[in-house]
């Protein structure tokens, strides 16, 4: 076994379970995690969701300091990577003690996403929801009710529009695509949701960008002004590359990987949502922002550097989820391509097909359905219409 | 403080202090005990905070829900009775002492 210090850049939900995974795995290399946030590493899901509500940081631990100490890996926080010297097999980076080098064996990139701030005058009035910092500022925020105006109904909006509407705020939510979750859902589930966040009491604005943000609320691209006393931005987010692209490495839709989730450098690799990595299905190449893709890809990762087997490609079923309101919304698979075919199963299940064969299905408040396709297609078994209307009906 | 043992698959006991109102999941997590992964938070999203009730506490500690029994048939090992999403188990003062029995693996 290779005793090569692994350096992993970022701290998230991924580069921590890199740590723990070879740990696991029973390497026993000095093992180093950097991240640039204060504290230690933890859970972001819960930050627009159970967090809102509760306001309790404590929940969103993934492990106390003691893992740190008896695992012996070294947690660096607050610490910025700099520059990846490939040719010394060595990261600089600057942090509370200034700056320093770590020689790498292998070096992996868990670099993560940052919010879009699209091209809108006068962003500054408006808030973000992506890390623990903007969420304690938002809860601060909405401690009296107001007139929320969130730009972008996608999961993160969406799902904090739900808690804000429970909470007795007015919510106004601002979509510039057509649909509610459009690069996530079908439109079958975007029109379901759609209905159920006006039944709660959203406004929601269609097909118009927001070109401008003051005090008083948030103007459109067709003129049409959304009063708002407080404004979120939740407009997605673009992976952090711009490291793995000034060291050289293949960037394009995040940093380029292989299916053993290797980098053009085979001594780095990349995980999470800042990695294109080929779908095992389908083979195209896809970046999946999820817990589930990069703590899989995490395993995958250590369980590679520590056996020095590099024999298995990555293959684990992609899944989702989405907590609006009482609605759980959860997908098993991932459909994307303009060749998707939708089909409605029953109110709470909708299937969707590709040129493959299932793609994905995606479910609400129905964890048995979705449970049982996660394990077909685990299984790589086919799944055709009347099974799934027979599984539907249960 | 409620006093929670957990049973590694290999007999390996760790016996913690928990905060009156923490999940069984999350008091794992947060004492760095190895065998629970809770890889969702605790949304009952996944089934990866598995595990067995000792017999002597499934009457206190209740039958899991519908949904959860649900997320249970993805569970990555075997489903008994005595299986329970371990954030689904809120710590009351009832249930000082429990132990609860970790299965082989969550993944």
């Amino acid at each position: 076994m290779s005793r090569e210090p692994v350096v992993i850049v970022g701290a998230g939900q991924g580069g921590l379970q890199a740590a723990i995974s070879l740990r696991q795995a029973g390497f026993d290399g000095p093992v180093s995690l950097i991240g640039t946030e204060p504290g230690l590493p933890y859970q972001r899901p819960p930050l627009s969701k159970a967090y809102l509500k509760d306001g309790d940081p404590e929940a969103l631990a993934l492990r106390p300091q003691s893992f740190f100490e008896t695992k012996d890996v070294s947690y660096l926080p607050e610490t910025t990577v700099l520059r990846i010297d490939r040719a010394a097999g060595r990261v600089e980076v600057s942090g509370p003690a200034g700056e320093t080098a770590l020689p790498y064996g292998q070096l992996i990139l868990a670099t993560g996403t940052r919010n879009v701030r699209p091209r809108i005058e006068g962003l500054e009035h408006a808030c973000d929801l992506r890390t623990l910092t903007d969420a304690r500022t938002l809860r601060d925020r909405l401690g009296a009710p107001r007139r929320i105006a969130v730009i972008g109904g996608g999961f993160i909006g969406l799902e904090f529009a739900a808690v804000a509407l429970k909470q007795g705020h007015e919510v106004a939510v601002i979509e510039a695509a057509p649909r509610l979750m459009a690069r996530a859902v079908s439109p079958i589930m975007s029109d379901a949701f759609a209905a159920l966040h006006r039944g709660w009491g959203a406004e929601l604005y269609f097909g118009q960008p927001a070109i401008a943000v003051d005090a008083g609320g948030v103007t459109l691209a067709s003129g049409e002004r959304v009063a708002a006393d407080f404004v979120l931005l939740a407009a997605g987010v673009q992976p952090n590359a711009e490291l793995a692209a000034e060291a050289g490495l293949e960037t394009g839709n995040g940093i380029t990987v292989d299916d053993r989730l290797r980098t053009s450098d085979p001594a780095i690799s990349a995980l999470g949502d800042c990695a294109c990595f080929p779908d095992p299905r389908t083979g195209r190449p896809i970046r999946l922002e999820s817990v589930q893709a990069a703590t899989d890809h995490a395993r995958s990762i250590a369980a590679r550097i520590a056996s020095g087997d590099d024999r298995a490609a990555y293959g684990a079923v992609p899944w989702f989820w989405s907590d609006q309101g009482d609605r759980k919304l959860q997908i098993a698979g991932y459909a994307a391509g303009p060749e998707t075919t939708d089909t409605a199963i029953s109110d709470t299940v909708v299937a969707r097909f590709d040129t493959h064969g299932l793609a994905a299905v995606e479910t609400v408040n129905s964890a048995r359905v979705h449970m049982k396709i996660r394990r077909c297609l685990a299984a790589g078994e086919e799944v055709d219409l009347p099974q799934l209307e027979e599984l539907a009906e249960g | 403080m409620v006093k929670v043992t957990y049973v590694s698959h290999d007999g390996d006991k760790t016996t913690v202090d928990a905060e009156e109102g923490a999940s069984v999941m999350h008091t794992a997590i947060a004492n760095d005990v190895e065998g629970i992964v809770g890889e969702c938070g605790g949304a009952m999203m996944c089934a990866t905070c598995h595990c067995y009730v000792d017999d002597a506490w499934t009457a206190a500690v209740g039958v899991r829900h519908d949904e959860e029994g649900e997320m249970l048939e993805g569970a990555s090992a075997e489903v008994t009775e005595r299986s329970r999403l371990s954030c689904q188990i809120k710590l009351t003062p009832e249930l000082d002492g429990l132990v609860v029995h970790l299965p082989e693996d969550q993944i």
